[in-house]
């Protein structure tokens, strides 16, 4: 299938490992990305804290340049971007005078966001639309006996409603499903819907820091080999700022944390380094070390 | 009628002996509330159990509990609703749908389902100064608020105090000081209203407290713990938005540079260039602030630099700059002398919701 590709800023900027490994894994899935190259930042809720309207236009835009693709939908790799987006997409299709007010916005570029646009994250789209018999019939290295605690954070989970959770859409279960479908354990453990902290590291480091080194700390309790999160912010709290975070919380943590992406290329048959493992601030041991031994035990 | 099995848990901190939990059998229709529930077992098996409740019609804010681990009424959750919840729940009873009720969290227990709300709740409702501070000289007869500004603080007076969102308050469960979701969605009732005198002053001391509107993590917990749509996220991004804006409330928490870093580095750049924003968010490379904190940061950065999760030149260079048009929608908006903003609490939806089914079907 065909999506408009929303990457975000951040698996641009200090995770360009998730944004390799999408690159890495769409096509073994089918996917085609059209890269939306001349999109802004979503405001990851910041700008529409300084001023709504505007953190809804560049949305707006987002979604129009998106329309102009044939893409059959949008696609993010960032449960920030699904929140922010979700929430600006949530008042321009809740009022038409709103939505004229901020396509009046855009007419010099010479768009307009047509109401309705389907913005999914990477996520939604593996168990939506691709479904997960298909996943797994596309695995070829399943992880087997790789203990991965999901990590879902906060903006693509709640608020449940705008973000479609019904019973049709249980997207507080595909992290598990997804975890299961390639064939590895779910380990469930306090901070599976917790926040990283990542939204307060510049205002309260110590409270945000808290947060990230108290789930790594759970996951750890549950001996979890790996953690797994669609949003690049908590990976930049739990991997880069982890020895931070293992000093503020007062214990050893050393916990790997994996892109979505890296876990799904993982069991399609990619070694860690073609996922980019190597950026990791977390050296992903357990996880290279499965991916050898299944690797070695394949070939013998 | 449906079997409903509830496991509720016991504590009574006075008796040295640890929590249990004492599971019990209801038959009650599937509409019929878990408080329904509650009161029957303490009707005929054991009226032991300590639960607070008085109104049964989501008014009176007593019976907040968290059900199969999510806070609320327990007066206005369905037991079906609640047995829904659980994901697991048919599979540990012989099939039947299982509610665990738990007392709420971030507050200290009493007895059983009963939580401490005047050690927490109440005492953070009182640092917002929860009353209106009116201008001088009162006027002689009554003043009149326009009807906008009374609409706009209908969704924080919606509160009925419950403590469900301070329940799940993530921020509080590390920064138990942080003055919490229910309070400040109270403090905006008084900022919203033009009434009140202390506008400047009240945004002031809530953007200077440690653990005041800065301190929350933008998580959302409050907003789908809220049984009466008071969205209290909401309300703290509204006071931020006024405190940096309209007031440009410089705070000593980074707030307000943080905020205004974000927007211009977004203006810049189309995309976000992150060591721009953490030097920025402290005020600037070359303020000593900033300095300390890169400082602290370098063995972060070096590590993220030896790995290659940054380069030299991405780390102080920026490969995007944005577009003429990105960049002149940042003056235009921002420019304008008058802010909108849609609340769809009190606009509702004009036009059909889209919601998940929207998010299922195919793109227009």
């Amino acid at each position: 299938m065909k999506v408009a590709y929303w990457p975000g800023c951040v698996s641009r900027g200090f995770t360009p490992e998730l944004h390799g490994s999408m690159a890495q894994v769409a096509p073994l899935l089918d996917i085609e990305l059209i890269e939306l190259d001349r999109a802004a930042c979503c405001g990851a809720g910041v700008i529409a804290e300084h001023n709504q309207e505007l953190a809804d236009t560049l949305n707006a835009r987002t979604f129009a340049l998106a329309q102009r693709t044939d893409g059959e939908l949008m696609m993010n790799i960032c449960s920030t971007c699904q929140g922010a987006q979700t929430e600006c997409q949530e008042r321009l299709d809740a009022n038409t005078e709103y939505r004229e007010q901020v396509n009046g916005n855009l007419t010099d570029e010479g768009l307009h966001y047509e109401r309705g646009l389907t913005n999914k994250n990477f996520l939604w789209l593996l168990v939506e639309d691709i479904g997960l018999d298909a996943l797994k019939a596309k695995v070829r290295q399943p992880l087997s006996n790789l203990k991965v605690g999901p990590f879902y954070g906060c903006y693509i989970v709640r608020p449940a409603e705008r973000l479609g959770l019904d019973e049709e859409h249980p997207r507080d279960r595909y992290l598990h499903w997804v975890i299961e479908a390639l064939g590895g354990t779910v380990i469930d453990y306090a901070g599976v819907y917790k926040c990283c902290g990542f939204p307060i590291i510049t205002m309260n480091k110590e409270a945000s820091l808290k947060q990230a080194g108290r789930h790594l700390g759970d996951a750890i309790d549950a001996e979890a080999d790996c953690l797994v999160v669609p949003c690049p912010l908590c990976h930049l709290n739990l991997d880069l700022q982890q020895p931070v975070a293992s000093k503020v919380v007062g214990r050893e943590l050393g916990m790997p944390v994996l892109h979505l992406p890296q876990l799904v290329g993982l069991a399609l048959g990619l070694s860690p380094k073609e996922l980019g493992m190597n950026k990791h601030i977390v050296r992903p041991t357990s996880v290279i070390d499965w991916s050898t031994t299944v690797v070695a035990g394949a070939a013998a | 009628m449906p079997e409903y099995t509830l496991r509720i848990r016991r504590y009574d901190p006075q008796s040295g002996e640890a929590p249990r939990w004492d599971t019990h059998t209801v038959d009650l229709s599937p509409v019929q509330s878990v408080l329904d529930a509650i009161l029957k077992i303490k009707d005929d098996t054991d009226g032991s159990i300590g639960i607070r409740c008085s109104c049964q019609q989501a008014i009176c804010g007593s019976c907040g509990v968290r059900m199969n681990g999510r806070p609320g009424l327990a007066c206005n959750t369905h037991l079906q609703e609640a047995a829904d919840r659980a994901w697991n729940s048919p599979d540990e009873d012989e099939g039947k749908a299982v509610i665990t009720v738990e007392p709420m969290g971030n507050m200290p227990v009493i007895r059983d389902l009963i939580v401490d709300m005047d050690a927490v709740h109440w005492k953070k409702i009182q640092r917002v100064t929860p009353w209106l501070i009116n201008k001088q000289p009162v006027p002689e007869r009554e003043y009149i608020v326009p009807h906008e500004n009374m609409v706009d603080v209908t969704q924080p007076m919606a509160c009925i105090q419950c403590g469900a969102c301070v329940s799940d308050c993530l921020s509080m469960e590390v920064d138990p000081e942080f003055i919490g979701p229910a309070a400040l969605a109270k403090a905006y009732r008084f900022v919203g209203d033009p009434r009140d005198a202390q506008h400047r002053e009240r945004l002031s001391d809530l953007s200077d407290d440690r653990h005041g509107i800065y301190d929350c993590t933008h998580c959302f917990s409050c907003i789908d713990a809220c049984p009466k749509g008071v969205a209290p996220m909401s309300q703290i991004m509204r006071l931020r938005r006024i405190a940096g804006s309209d007031f440009d409330i410089e705070d000593r928490n980074n707030g307000y540079r943080h905020e205004h870093a974000f927007v211009n580095n977004i203006r810049r750049n189309g995309i976000l260039h992150e060591t721009d924003l953490l030097a920025d968010s402290y005020g600037g490379k070359l303020k000593p602030a900033a300095g300390k904190e890169m400082m602290s940061g370098l063995p972060t950065a070096l590590k993220g630099l030896s790995r290659g999760k940054m380069t030299p030149r991405t780390a102080l260079g920026h490969p995007h700059k944005a577009s003429p048009e990105v960049k002149k929608l940042f003056d235009t908006i921002d420019g304008k002398p008058k802010r909108y903003e849609l609340n769809l609490y009190v606009s509702g939806y004009e036009d059909e919701p889209t919601g998940s089914e929207s998010a299922s079907e195919g793109q227009s």
